[in-house]
């Protein structure tokens, strides 16, 4: 059942922590760096899940979220969407742009699974 | 699967933010009205905030929760960007980098002077405290078995948003037993529906032990725009939810900020000048930015396979011209194999990192360590910058955690001890990186107690490794902590039996091509050392022919050929040992091993290889020469074939398999303890 992921965001060390938590759970992870190469790694190849952080140079999360849902062939690709506890009101922002969930920064790895088999279906 | 420590890449990526926090705090102080200038610089704050939690440094994540509070508000316009703000947040950032390397110090007053200053600098009343914990959910202890009846709807864009209601329904399932009901009646007739609208609700009745937080859980992230209703069946309406509101509400210091204060109202007022940052830093740390390039690891394996087929092409070319009698085709020729050479050689150097990337994490480990254990621990690193190939560095962090935690748990003493044994309170761990050759050594080295003799022989004898008062020379006797399942530990404390033993490191490190040796003194200390090539993609080989077959052996392992003279073959017949310099070592004949149909070369060759102590001599018919060989692995469907470890293509475009020289070893050493036991 091993789905394909995205994950977007600009710091190493959470896209690592992000990549080697999904993998292990045996999904495949493909990773970008900043909401424009999320966005051209989203064009360029079909992922089952969008895993997102909000700041990041170049384009944020949310303008991400916003284009990839005018995207016609990204309609249904679940977004999970990472924030910290201050940006609450993003939340219901990402939500608004097309979000399907969301995960609070610092996140606990298991819970990181555990949301993206929810988002997933399994 | 990459085991790269994430909390090297945090410190890693921790300094680069610090540096780019900096670089954009010193340009903002020329132009404070940049809005790219704060963005930029709220970024960096907010990753290392993001990061820092995650990875354990809390402190730094609550200090740098405030600056990136501060930088927050300037960057939706409710307090200016001033000088003394930008001074406040740049000598902060100093204290950060200090969170950074220890974050186990105690920062506390530093930190509060700093962040006074950065509040007086917003213009803020007082810091309201970071909240950096993830929220928990209350647990629930009920075990009751309950009948539920769930109604919900979802909007009607919600499945173009990626929500899945049919997994939805799935997660109820597993909740407990469901009775599901679609209501059908909301869907248009065909020409008024949109494929992508979702125009169905579901009934749900469930029969689940878990309560109703578990069946919120499972809505969590609808919860606000669906319908959901959720009775209890016996009547009793549990709950009505429509739409519910889970999203906390924006804390009150956000939502109403205080105004901006103008600079001259903020009494600490401190010219930048005053403020003690180092400005040449930034310049410094941009050029060293623009010199590095980060390449993703596959991009490198795939240069280094280019590489890999060009040396193969131009040694099939070198053969080509060397038949040849076209001056010119053969000085191309050697053009090309002095380019290729140096190409490749240039291709090794970029997979190099220094071990530094390796030893920093073991910081932690000790620390930790000496807290766990009681133990008064100093680590000392040597030889930081050595260089290794990024997927050996890989490979071996988990072998090298496991034996600090070795050196740690059995080999130094707690403190009571040392200073009854007249050695200083604290035990020294010793890691250490040095090249010699085409290998690198790593060493891990303490001055503890050293290893218990007597208690590895006990235990070798009670687990059947030995028989009882079996002489065994010391490099022997040392060796049998490397057998599976072999624990010298008394009990199985915190720190040993984590399912990793000295066999996996010994397995890791023979995987690597390398090879691994203990030195010991009783109660002085012991020093493990790894002997690992420099690298896995490229390796000098002996090339030889058995039968009509060509095979490469790695130099390293190889230690002298001699000549199988005929008498000698004859009188070994049966036996298969040699007697080498009065010693007998074992062989193997390779035409036996590999079924060779052909006759025998008269003059056949034994090529004397070793790991480390276990010496065994391979038969071949012909020692061709030197060479150098560009590794390629085996299909999965060889992988299985333990007498090769990989394979290689030759300058004529045939394939040679390339010995492997443990394995080959390990079955020599049978075929001794056989003949042995056959008498």
């Amino acid at each position: 059942m091993s789905a394909n992921i995205l994950t977007v965001d600009d710091s190493a060390s959470i896209r690592l922590t992000t990549k080697v938590t999904l993998t292990n759970a045996g999904y495949s992870v493909t990773e970008a760096v900043n909401g424009a190469e999320g966005l051209i790694a989203a064009k360029g190849s079909s992922f089952d899940l969008i895993v997102t952080d909000l700041n990041m140079p170049v384009m944020d999360g949310l303008t991400m979220i916003e284009e990839l849902r005018k995207l016609p062939a990204q309609a249904g690709v679940p977004i999970i969407f990472l924030t910290t506890e201050s940006d609450a009101d993003l939340k219901a922002r990402a939500k608004a742009a097309g979000a399907t969930g969301w995960l609070t920064k610092p996140f606990d790895p298991e819970n990181l699974v555990k949301i993206v088999k929810k988002v997933l279906g399994r | 699967m990459s085991t790269l420590d994430p909390v090297a890449v945090f410190r890693t990526e921790a300094a680069e933010c610090l540096e780019a926090i900096e670089t954009g705090l010193l340009d903002l102080t020329h132009q404070l009205d940049n809005r790219d200038l704060v963005d930029a610089v709220f970024r960096g704050l907010h990753t290392l905030k993001g990061s820092g939690a995650m990875f354990g440094f809390e402190a730094l994540a609550a200090f740098t929760h405030h600056c990136e509070t501060a930088f927050d508000r300037v960057r939706k316009g409710e307090v200016a960007a001033t000088s003394e703000l930008v001074a406040a947040v740049l000598a902060a950032q100093d204290h950060m980098r200090a969170l950074v390397d220890q974050p186990d110090a105690d920062h506390g007053d530093t930190g509060h002077k700093l962040l006074a200053q950065l509040q007086a600098a917003v213009g803020a009343k007082a810091a309201a405290p970071a909240t950096v914990a993830a929220p928990v959910r209350e647990a629930s202890t009920k075990k009751t078995r309950n009948s539920w009846r769930i109604r919900f709807s979802l909007p009607a864009n919600s499945m173009a948003n990626g929500t899945n209601p049919l997994g939805l329904l799935d997660e109820l399932r597993d909740l407990g037993e469901c009775t599901v009901r679609a209501d059908t009646s909301a869907i248009p007739p065909l020409d008024g529906l949109t494929p992508t609208e979702l125009y169905i609700s579901w009934d749900v009745t469930l029969m689940s032990e878990q309560d109703r937080s578990a069946i919120d859980d499972v809505f969590i992230f609808v919860l606000d725009d669906m319908e959901l209703s959720v009775e209890e069946i016996d009547g009793t309406v549990a709950a009505t939810a429509a739409p519910a509101e889970t999203m906390p509400v924006p804390a009150a210091a956000a939502s109403a900020p205080p105004p901006p204060v103008p600079a001259a109202a903020v009494p600490e007022f401190r010219p930048v000048e005053a403020v003690p940052v180092k400005r040449e830093a930034p310049a410094a740390s941009q050029a060293k930015a623009a010199e590095n390039v980060r390449v993703p690891a596959e991009r490198l394996d795939e240069l280094m396979d280019r590489v890999g087929e060009l040396v193969i092409a131009q040694s099939r070319l070198s053969q080509l011209a060397s038949a040849s009698t076209d001056i010119a085709l053969r000085s191309v020729s050697e053009e090309i194999e002095r380019l290729s050479g140096e190409l490749r050689d240039t291709m090794m150097v970029l997979r190099m990192v220094p071990v530094a990337t390796l030893f920093s994490r073991f910081r932690r480990l000790v620390h930790d360590l000496a807290r766990e254990t009681g133990k008064v621990i100093e680590l000392v690193t040597e030889g930081e910058s050595t260089e290794v190939d990024k997927t050996v560095i890989e490979r071996l962090a988990d072998p090298l955690v496991h034996l600090v935690r070795n050196s740690i748990d059995h080999g130094l003493e707690v403190p009571a001890d040392r200073l009854a044994a007249g050695k200083a309170k604290a035990g020294t761990v010793t890691l250490s990186a040095r090249q010699a050759g085409g290998e690198v050594i790593i060493s891990i080295k303490d001055d503890g107690r050293g290893i218990n003799r007597e208690r590895v022989r006990a235990k070798a004898e009670s687990s059947g490794l030995i028989h009882p008062g079996q002489p065994l020379s010391d490099p022997e006797l040392l060796q049998l902590i490397f057998a599976p399942g072999f624990s010298t530990a008394a009990a199985i404390t915190n720190l040993s039996g984590r399912g990793v033993g000295m066999d996996v490191v010994k397995k890791t490190v023979e995987e690597l091509r390398g090879a691994i040796d203990i030195v010991s003194v009783p109660g002085q200390g012991s020093e493990v050392s790894l002997r690992i090539p420099l690298t896995l993609a490229i390796i000098d080989g002996l090339l030889v022919r058995v039968g009509t077959g060509r095979y490469v052996i790695p130099l390293s392992a190889v230690e002298e050929c001699l000549e199988l003279s005929l008498e000698e073959d004859l009188r070994s017949r049966g036996r298969s040992f040699i007697s080498l310099r009065d010693s007998l070592v074992p062989f193997l004949r390779l035409r036996d091993l590999f079924r060779t149909g052909t006759k025998p070369d008269v003059h056949q060759k034994v090529v004397v290889i070793s790991t480390g102590t276990e010496r065994v001599g391979l038969v071949v018919d012909q020692i061709i020469g030197d060479h150098q060989t560009v590794i390629k692995s085996m299909s999965k469907l060889h992988n299985d074939v333990a007498t090769f470890s990989g394979a290689t293509i030759l300058g004529d475009g045939s394939v040679a398999l390339i010995l492997d020289v443990g394995h080959l070893v390990a079955a020599g050493q049978q075929q001794e303890a056989q003949l042995r036991v056959a008498g």
